[in-house]
C-alpha cells in the first residue's frame, strides 16, 4: 500500500495552485489570446499535481510508475502523427461548409 | 471477508509480495485509468485534427460560458479534495465521515453535472446540432458534444460508484480501500477536465 505521506496540508497548496492556473488560464486566454503551447503547459502543470498529489503517484514505488507512465506517455505522443494529415486536409477544406 | 480477502490471508506468507506494493483492485483502477487516459487523449486528438481542418472552425463562447466553465472547475477541483477527506476518514475507520465526505464529492458531481447540462441547453437553443449549427463548421457540435459527453458520463458513472461505494462502506461492506479507489477514479475525471477547458472552451471563445 502507499505510504500516502502528503499530509491534508499539503493537500490544500495543491488544490489552491490548481485553482490559481485554471484562473491564470482564463486570465491568460482572455488579454494574450488563447495559445494552444501556453494553454497546454499550463494544463500539464495542473495534470502533473493532480497525479503526483491528489492521486498519491509519487508516494507509489518507483517500479509502479515505470509500469504506467511511460506507456501511456508514448500513446500520447504516437498520436501527434496525426497532424500531417490534418495540416493537409487544410488545403483540401472537406469539412468547410 | 471477501474470497480475495480469504485467498490473499490463506496464502499469506507463502504468496510472494506484490511487485508494486499496493492491492491488486487498486492496480486494476490504475490500468483503467492509463486506458481511459489513451482514450480521452485520441478523443481529443480527434477533436483537433478537425478543428485544424476546418477552414471556418466556429469560436462560440461568450465570456459568460468561460466563467461558468471556471466555476465548473472549482467544483470539480474542490470534490476532489473532499474525496481525499474521505479517503483520510476511512483510514482512520472514521465510517460515518468517510460516508459524509464521499456524499458530498457525490454532489459536487452532480451539480458539475447541472452546469454542464445547462451550457449544453445553451447551445442547442443557439442552433447547435451534431452536425449543423449557424455559426461554421458543422462539425463543431460534434467534436464539442463528444468530447464534453464521453467527460459527463465519467462524471455520471464516478457519481454512481460513489454513492454505491459510500452506502457499502457505511453498512460494513466494503473496506477503506474501495473509497481509495474510487477516489483515484474521481481524480482521474477531474485530471481530464483540467484539458478539457483550454482545449474545448478557452480555444473556442470569442475574440
Amino acid at each position: 500500500m502507499s505510504q500516502q505521506s502528503g499530509s491534508m496540508g499539503s493537500m490544500f497548496i495543491v488544490y489552491g495552485a490548481i485553482l490559481a492556473i485554471a484562473v491564470v488560464q482564463v486570465v491568460v486566454a482572455m488579454t494574450m489570446g488563447p495559445s494552444l503551447g501556453r494553454m497546454l503547459v499550463l494544463a500539464l502543470i495542473q495534470a502533473y499535481m493532480a497525479v503526483m498529489f491528489f492521486m498519491h503517484l509519487r508516494d507509489e514505488k518507483p517500479n509502479l510508475r515505470l509500469a504506467l507512465l511511460p506507456g501511456t506517455l508514448f500513446v500520447l505522443v504516437m498520436l501527434n502523427m496525426i497532424w500531417a494529415d490534418s495540416f493537409r486536409l487544410i488545403v483540401m477544406r472537406p469539412f468547410a461548409k | 471477508m471477501s474470497q480475495a480477502d480469504m485467498t490473499i490471508a490463506h496464502g499469506a506468507g507463502v504468496m510472494e509480495e506484490s511487485p508494486f506494493a499496493i492491492p491488486s483492485s487498486k492496480l486494476v483502477m490504475w490500468l483503467f485509468i492509463i486506458s481511459d487516459a489513451c482514450t480521452f487523449g485520441a478523443v481529443l486528438f480527434a477533436y483537433g485534427y478537425i478543428r485544424n481542418s476546418a477552414a471556418d472552425w466556429p469560436l462560440v463562447f461568450e465570456s459568460a460560458s468561460i466563467w461558468n466553465s471556471l466555476l465548473m472547475t472549482f467544483i470539480l477541483v474542490s470534490s476532489s479534495l473532499t474525496v481525499l477527506f474521505a479517503v483520510k476518514a476511512a483510514k482512520a475507520d472514521d465510517r460515518a465521515g468517510a460516508f459524509k465526505w464521499t456524499m458530498i464529492t457525490a454532489a459536487g458531481g452532480v451539480l458539475f453535472a447541472i452546469l454542464h447540462i445547462r451550457e449544453w441547453m445553451s447551445l442547442i437553443g443557439q442552433g447547435a446540432r451534431l452536425f449543423q449549427n449557424p455559426w461554421g463548421s458543422p462539425m463543431f457540435g460534434a467534436a464539442f458534444f463528444s468530447v464534453t459527453g464521453l467527460h459527463m458520463a465519467h462524471v455520471l458513472g464516478g457519481v454512481v460508484a460513489l454513492v454505491v461505494v459510500g452506502l457499502g462502506y457505511k453498512a460494513g461492506r466494503y473496506a477503506d480501500r474501495h473509497i481509495e479507489i474510487w477516489a483515484l477514479y474521481w481524480h482521474f475525471v477531474d485530471l481530464v477536465w483540467m484539458f478539457v477547458v483550454p482545449l474545448v472552451y478557452l480555444l473556442n471563445m470569442k475574440r
